[in-house]
């Protein structure tokens, strides 16, 4: 059976104008002056996504790429400007926990009322009350007036509520960063509940452990357009770049023989173990050599290079940086090779990205290279993970 | 798709159509919708209203009694004040009853108007958050006015029975059907005015203000028998007829204040009553779908006017 789309989105944008103006004297100069202060931008662009029943979506992009203008589409509280968007089955947006929680209202009436506007039939509220109270772990204050609440435990009701509806398609925006460590637990517990009773989510995430974590599928947004649709290694990939658009790396004049003026440039980064099987992966107890060929320009004192291996879908694994190994590095113009060596590698079986960077003490880019390398590696057998044990298992009678 | 639960979701997900997210349709053809919208969610509309009334008085030691005494102490003023110290009392005949029915039809309209003007505003972290028809909330301001409403007009049956002036007469068709179009008129309103407050601020101080002077321009403390002696027979008796509130104001009168049909009395009302009541009831419900088509185009950029 082919899996059904449950949201259809097709050439939707969404334009934004900005009033600077609110007063009546301020919008009269603004008239006069033919209307040069009202702005326009385009917060969504274009944008064609099919979500099939039971994926989990991960939105992500930087501040402003229209992340959760697109989430916000999607659930019908901002119509677009083009374009249209088709959805079936039963929603739940937790764009807010407790959006519409009545300060002055006790806990009980609340949940009556928030899960109304969810949805729910008083009928069916009555079935889940208990469990819902039960999930909150609120249930000495469940008469008490949420305004006289802590933070954590309106979150707490307000999450309980909203996973209690019964949702084929959930719509999350950043809420899960909220509430205590037990209680992520649980939610996150919740998420993968779900995700197995296949219901379908669409989540906005500034966490790319979170999205990596939870995803099936990784959704790019920049500036309103969609840039990557896809899985989530690679999608944490081209969020980075964009990032790194975003992150202007200091000026470097160039010239074209090679050579720098100003600046460091990264040339060339060699990865290499002193044991590798057949194919050419890695296999643990090996050094690994990490060799990067720079070339210097002019470049403050003290500036750092350093190097940083992740997994592909962005889970640090290990960094170092000259700094933290006490090593001064010259200033004076010309083309070096820095070797750092990462004895007896413990490295588990999987494949492994290596970004290299040049920084000034204030933490500026002078150069860098994100992956500027990657490798495999095997091990013969035992556990998963990260790190490499010899592990062993012995059984004996008792 | 191990999970046989997962599998039965997809199957039921499969089987329904793709629904077009938000509204649609054209001008004309979108009430139906919407009115489908509002109606599957009438118990959400029952839940604010309870809210609105409940949270109003949740934490003062009288309650409910709170609003009893903003009209009861109206009453009493209007009655010394405008009645004794002036003297309407002398040409009004059971001059309690109609400042209380009078007052009882003006304080449901300017409540309907003046809490629906900002109920957008007031529920935007709902309008922000949650997609709801939006309808919902000026409806939910007419709820608890309607409330507001039966209250008193219990104290009013309390205070008829009390002075033996129960009006049991066909004349009471004038209320029943100037409460109704006077809701209906006052709904078409308030939703229109809470949909365009959400773009002009200002109309939430200006509503204030004019709902003031709308007080004095309806018979409600003086009866029509003194605007007559004035302008009667003039361009100004029309303009001043032609006002939906006013009708409203004596179509209560006439079926509630038995002493106003008494010939004794000589009490006079304008000429085509009911046929007025039926004119400003049909504009009331052109009004009222013009309103809901206005707020239903306008309503899609609530959540980043807000």
């Amino acid at each position: 059976m082919t899996t059904p789309t449950i949201i259809d989105v097709s050439g939707v944008s969404k334009r934004f104008v900005l009033h600077q103006h609110k007063s009546l004297k301020e919008r009269m100069v603004a008239f006069a002056t033919a209307r040069k202060y009202q702005e326009e931008f385009w917060a969504l662009r274009d944008v064609d996504l099919q979500i099939p029943t039971g994926s989990t979506v991960g939105l992500v992009g930087h501040n402003g790429s229209g992340k959760s203008t697109l989430l916000k589409v999607i659930g019908g509280i901002i119509q677009p400007t083009t374009g249209r968007v088709q959805r079936r089955g039963r929603l739940a947006a937790l764009l807010e926990l407790g959006a519409g929680f009545h300060p002055d209202l006790t806990g009980r009436e609340n949940v009556y009322l928030n899960a109304s506007i969810l949805g729910l039939t008083k009928a069916e509220t009555d079935r889940y009350f208990d469990e819902i109270v039960a999930f909150s772990g609120i249930e000495s204050f469940i008469d008490t007036q949420v305004k006289f609440y802590s933070s954590g435990m309106y979150v707490r009701l307000a999450f309980a509520v909203s996973v209690h509806v019964d949702p084929d398609l959930l719509l999350v925006d950043e809420v899960l960063a909220v509430g205590d460590e037990p209680f992520q637990r649980k939610c996150l517990a919740k998420i993968a509940e779900f995700q197995r009773e296949g219901r379908t989510i669409v989540f906005v995430s500034h966490s790319s452990d979170q999205v990596a974590q939870l995803c099936d599928r990784v959704v790019v947004l920049d500036r309103g357009r969609m840039v990557h649709d896809g899985s989530p290694a690679d999608g944490i990939r081209v969020l980075r770049e964009t990032f790194e658009a975003a992150h202007a790396a200091s000026p470097r004049v160039e010239h074209a023989d090679g050579t720098l003026t100003t600046g460091a440039r990264i040339d060339d980064v060699r990865v290499t173990s002193t044991s590798t099987d057949l194919s050419g992966d890695f296999t643990p107890g090996g050094d690994i050599e990490v060799v990067i060929d720079y070339t210097v320009g002019d470049v403050p004192a003290g500036w750092i290079a350093g190097i940083d291996l992740e997994t592909p879908v962005g889970q640090g694994v290990y960094r170092v940086n000259t700094e933290g190994l006490g090593m001064e590095l010259p200033t004076t113009p010309g083309e070096y090779s820095l070797a750092i060596r990462l004895g007896g590698s413990a490295l588990g079986a999987g494949s492994y990205q290596l970004h290299a960077s040049l920084v000034t003490p204030e933490g500026r880019d002078l150069d860098r290279r994100q992956p500027a390398a990657s490798f495999s590696v095997s091990t013969e057998r035992g556990g998963v993970g990260v790190v490499h044990f010899s592990t062993s298992a012995e059984l004996s009678t008792s | 798709m191990a999970d046989p639960a997962a599998f039965h979701r997809a199957e039921r997900i499969a089987s329904l159509p793709l629904i077009e997210v938000g509204r649609h349709g054209g001008f004309l053809t979108g009430t139906g919708q919407a009115i489908r919208d509002i109606w599957h969610r009438r118990e959400l509309l029952g839940l604010l209203v309870r809210r609105e009334l409940k949270a109003r008085y949740k934490n003062s030691s009288l309650g409910l009694v709170w609003s009893l005494m903003r009209p009861l102490s109206q009453l009493l003023i209007y009655y010394f004040a405008v009645g004794q110290i002036i003297g309407l009392a002398r040409a009004i005949p059971d001059f309690a009853i109609f400042v209380f029915v009078g007052l009882t039809a003006w304080m449901l309209f300017s409540e309907i108007v003046s809490n629906a003007t900002v109920s957008i505003i007031h529920n935007q972290g709902l309008v922000k958050k949650v997609y709801l028809p939006r309808e919902i909330f000026p409806l939910a301001s007419v709820g608890s006015a309607l409330f507001n409403f039966a209250v008193q007009f219990l104290i009013l049956v309390a205070a008829m029975v009390a002075l033996q002036r129960v009006p049991l007469t066909g004349e009471i068709l004038y209320a029943v059907a100037a409460f109704i179009m006077l809701v209906t008129f006052a709904t078409a309103l308030g939703v229109l005015l809470a949909g365009v407050t959400v773009y002009a601020r200002d109309l939430e101080h200006l509503v204030e203000v004019v709902l003031a002077v709308l007080f004095w321009a309806s018979p409600v403390v003086y009866s029509f028998g003194f605007v007559r002696d004035v302008i009667g027979g003039t361009v100004l008796e029309q303009i001043y007829l032609a006002n939906p509130i006013t009708i409203a104001v004596m179509g209560f009168q006439r079926g509630l204040w038995i002493a106003g049909s008494d010939p004794a009395n000589g009490i006079v009302w304008p000429p085509d009553m009911a046929w007025r009541m039926l004119a400003v009831f049909l504009f009331s419900l052109v009004l009222l779908w013009v309103s809901q088509r206005l707020f239903s185009r306008i309503q899609g950029n609530f959540a980043q006017e807000l």
